[in-house]
């Protein structure tokens, strides 16, 4: 009789880390589903090649590298789905695969694979991709039918948010109007886009971002599953959306003080934050991104500081920033200081805190 | 007190209690013992029986002097056949006593019950019944009644958690001896002068507090006495019956790193313990049975069994219905932190509370991947620790980075890897973690010797110049 001898526990739950990834997968589907009715085929079709050039890629660096294959751990199909919901619909797709070679090969694999990259792959590349086609990452489509001012957006966000801001500072009837050095780059004021509209994606953007409804099913379903917890995203959008209220274009306080009592001057007052949350990346960002485990901290306090962190910096590049998205950018630079946050907010051992106290008392 | 029925951290492993309804079986077809000479922490004993001796149940066969050693006692009746060496579950040469039984199990006709005037008596008669802690730490119980001058305990926690999977035999014992349970509590209550007693469960055994509420009913009922020994259901989820949750759980108090219980005013005994100590001073009959279960998908029949204590497990299984396929993985213990045997004709010992016995589906190890940082062992750990940080310390035998995550600390309870979705070792390189550590300490302390030896002979030599050997 051959007897198996280990160490305990001998047994083990049945999550696996490809277990884990499918249902990443399974969560961004809502995502993919709407991008291919907002903005096509062409959707469809850059997912599909993303996913696919990310496996191969996956496939051939470990081959040459003489390491086991892991593709079947899904997660060269998560970096592959995340890549592609974060490019423009026009994107030529030899560029797709540029991009996919840039962040399965270079930042995923020369790091040493999955566990061991510094930042979130997908979101190198897709900050990779800009930096190389600013032009070509930076033309956004928009469905027939959807709001005109998208029309001529070369960056989706700051600008953007211009035209709208500006209506709705005239409206509280603030002279602070002039402000702002980016309204002067938009001529048009159109019509506010209803927040509906935001929500359910008629606005352009990348394939992925624009429908928050389908991204929000898509965290519902991650939470549900327990795959993330929610101080990431907690304190990413949270701190922003206190940041946009505090010191916004419109700042909440200035905005209602002159008729606190009013509906309507509440709803203008809250169109902003509203607005910055259901624009450009951050519901991806903060719920797919920023959530991503190898480049997030380990413990719920470190959590909260990374999302704080994120939150603050997409503040600062979004109001004050010559770029267009800050969403990427913050992720990536809170990714870089994640070791250093996992070290400041290292818990104690349990009981550790209270011998302390007793220890000076 | 503050009652907060549960810790942070742990996890749901399936309970898989599948012997809870079954009544004990007590087995007594076991043709030979061996009754391993070092059943507790602490230093073994010696044998005071020479072979050829015929022995009764009960009858001391082997004891130490040290303050921390209880004796041991012959499990069945019948005639020493030798003094020999046997493999531990550990893997550590140790002393047995095999003692070939004559079926008859004679107790020995010295056995009284003791009599109890003072303190010292009870912790002597403690001593003298062989307890260990019998949830499996195996800790003397009569060092445990004892805490030292100013740490009088004002609290009495029953463990009756049972938090491991599987394993039912402390239920069980619950439904079958109430009373010697309460016996036990009431006993140690009065000598150790404890005013409170709580007994804490999961809240995946539903019969407990109706068994207790009974049973102290009764007790109101017949003498009047009322006693402040109160039931609290907590909530499942493992590891709760590791001490230091336990004690979190019911009492709000947190036992701080390399403190023990009775630092934070608690005695902390299991169910199973004081229910010994009940039976010991009624009728003077010490520990030499227990109750294990008996499951797995290798055996026939699943239960739990009354055993001699040393009885062999190959012997256990066949006397309790035998294998049904051939076992791949054979456990001391629960899943979770049970050991694994690789040998069938160990003797069982007193902290064993289970042996299961799996087939190979239940035992395919899943490979190793790289960890992805998910963080569940960082959620899981009821301790506090970063499982992962340790894990990758422990593999570079990083002795710093092992301080620095507090390896030491950890419990080893197995969440962490239980929760791994990487299925990475973890618990494997903690152990290794903190053996690496205490060879340091050793080497560390072997050197001090050394160098202390070294500076007596040359200082007493050649009295003056060596600028080499530090001076103070």
């Amino acid at each position: 009789m051959k007897l198996q001898v280990s160490n305990s526990p001998h047994i083990r739950d049945k999550a696996t880390t490809a277990s884990i990834m499918r249902d990443v997968v399974i969560a961004l589907i809502p995502a993919c589903v709407a991008s291919g009715i907002i903005f096509g085929l062409r959707a469809v079709v850059l997912i599909l090649v993303s996913v696919l050039s990310c496996v191969v890629f996956e496939y051939l660096s470990r081959k040459v590298m003489k390491r086991e294959n892991t593709v079947p751990d899904f997660s060269a199909v998560v970096t592959g789905v995340l890549l592609a919901l974060n490019l423009p619909p026009t994107l030529p797709i030899y560029m797709v695969v540029i991009g996919s070679l840039f962040a399965i090969i270079v930042v995923k694999q020369m790091f040493g694979g999955l566990g061991n990259n510094f930042v979130n792959h997908a979101l190198a590349a897709r900050i990779f991709l800009v930096i190389s086609f600013p032009s070509q990452m930076t033309r956004w489509t928009v469905r027939e039918g959807a709001f005109s001012f998208f029309d001529s957006l070369l960056g989706k966000d700051l600008i953007s948010s211009a035209t709208p801001l500006a209506i709705m500072r005239n409206a509280v009837a603030d002279s602070a109007s002039g402000a702002t050095s980016s309204a002067t780059t938009v001529a048009e004021s159109g019509p506010l886009p209803s927040l509906l509209s935001l929500f359910l994606g008629e606005k352009g953007g990348c394939i992925g971002e624009v429908c928050i409804l389908a991204l929000l099913i898509g965290a519902a379903y991650l939470f549900i599953r327990k795959i993330i917890v929610p101080w990431i995203p907690l304190a990413y959008l949270g701190s922003f959306t206190i940041l946009v209220l505090l010191f916004g274009h419109s700042p909440l306080f200035e905005a209602v003080r002159y008729d606190p009592l009013s509906l309507d001057v509440w709803a203008d007052a809250l169109y902003e934050p509203a607005f910055m949350l259901l624009t450009g990346g951050l519901i991806i960002g903060a719920f797919f991104m920023a959530t991503d485990y190898v480049t997030s901290p380990i413990t719920t306090s470190g959590r909260l500081l990374f999302g704080l962190g994120c939150g603050i910096l997409t503040f600062l590049i979004r109001y004050y920033g010559n770029m267009a998205e800050g969403v990427s950018f913050s992720i990536i630079l809170m990714n870089i200081l994640t070791p250093h946050i996992d070290r400041l907010t290292m818990s104690k051992p349990f009981g550790e805190r209270r011998a302390k106290k007793n220890a000076t008392t | 007190m503050a009652n907060v029925f549960a810790f942070r951290g742990g996890v749901h492993p399936k309970h898989n209690k599948n012997t809870d309804v079954l009544p004990s079986i007590r087995l007594t077809d076991f043709p030979e013992v061996d009754i391993s000479l070092h059943q507790q922490i602490g230093p073994p004993c010696t044998s005071v029986v020479a072979p050829g001796d015929y022995v009764y149940v009960g009858q001391v066969i082997a004891r130490s002097d040290h303050p921390m050693a209880v004796p041991i006692h012959s499990s069945v009746s019948g005639t020493v056949k030798e003094l020999h060496h046997v493999v531990s579950p550990v893997g550590e040469p140790i002393d047995a006593i095999r003692i070939e039984s004559d079926g008859k199990y004679i107790d020995d006709p010295s056995l009284a019950p003791p009599v109890i005037e003072s303190k010292d008596d009870f912790l002597a008669a403690v001593r003298a019944s062989g307890l260990v802690g019998l949830g499996g730490a195996a800790f003397p119980t009569h060092i445990k009644l004892n805490p030292p001058a100013g740490k009088k305990p004002d609290v009495l926690l029953i463990n009756a958690a049972e938090c491991e999977p599987y394993i039912t035999s402390d239920y069980r014992m619950i439904c079958e001896n109430p009373d010697q349970i309460i016996d036990g509590i009431l006993a140690v209550m009065k000598w150790v002068d404890i005013p409170t007693a709580i007994i804490g469960y999961e809240d995946n055994k539903p019969l407990v507090n109706r068994i207790f509420d009974h049973e102290l009913g009764k007790r109101v009922f017949k003498t009047g006495e009322k006693h402040d020994i109160r039931v609290l259901k907590l909530r499942t989820l493992y590891p709760q019956g590791a001490e230091k949750m336990f004690i979190y759980a019911l009492t709000g108090r947190r036992v701080p790193p390399g403190k023990l219980p009775h630092d934070v005013g608690v005695l902390v005994l299991n169910v199973t313990t004081v229910r010994w100590i009940g039976l010991y001073l009624k009728t003077g009959m010490p520990l030499t049975r227990r109750r294990i279960t008996l499951d797995g998908s290798a055996l026939n029949i699943h239960g739990n069994f009354n055993v001699p204590i040393g009885a062999h497990i190959q012997d256990i299984i066949e006397a309790a219905g035998g294998l049904r396929e051939e076992p791949t993985k054979i456990l001391m213990g629960g899943p979770m932190m049970g050991i694994s045997l690789d040998r069938m004709d160990s003797g069982i010992i007193k902290a064993n509370n289970a042996i299961l016995v799996f087939g190979s589906k239940e035992t395919r190890v899943p490979p190793e991947s790289a960890c992805i940082r998910c963080a569940r062992c960082v959620m899981s750990c009821p301790m506090y620790l970063l499982p992962n940080g340790i894990d990758q310390a422990a593999r570079r035998k990083d002795l710093e980075q092992l301080n620095y995550f507090r390896v030491m600390d950890c419990i080893e309870c197995g969440s962490c890897t239980y929760s791994c979705p990487a299925k990475r070792f973890l618990n494997q390189s903690i152990t290794n973690g903190k053996k690496l550590i205490r060879a340091e300490k050793e080497r560390y302390a072997q050197e001090q010797r050394l160098l202390a030896a070294s500076q007596k002979a040359s200082s007493g030599k050649e009295e003056q110049d060596n600028p080499q050997s530090p001076k103070g």
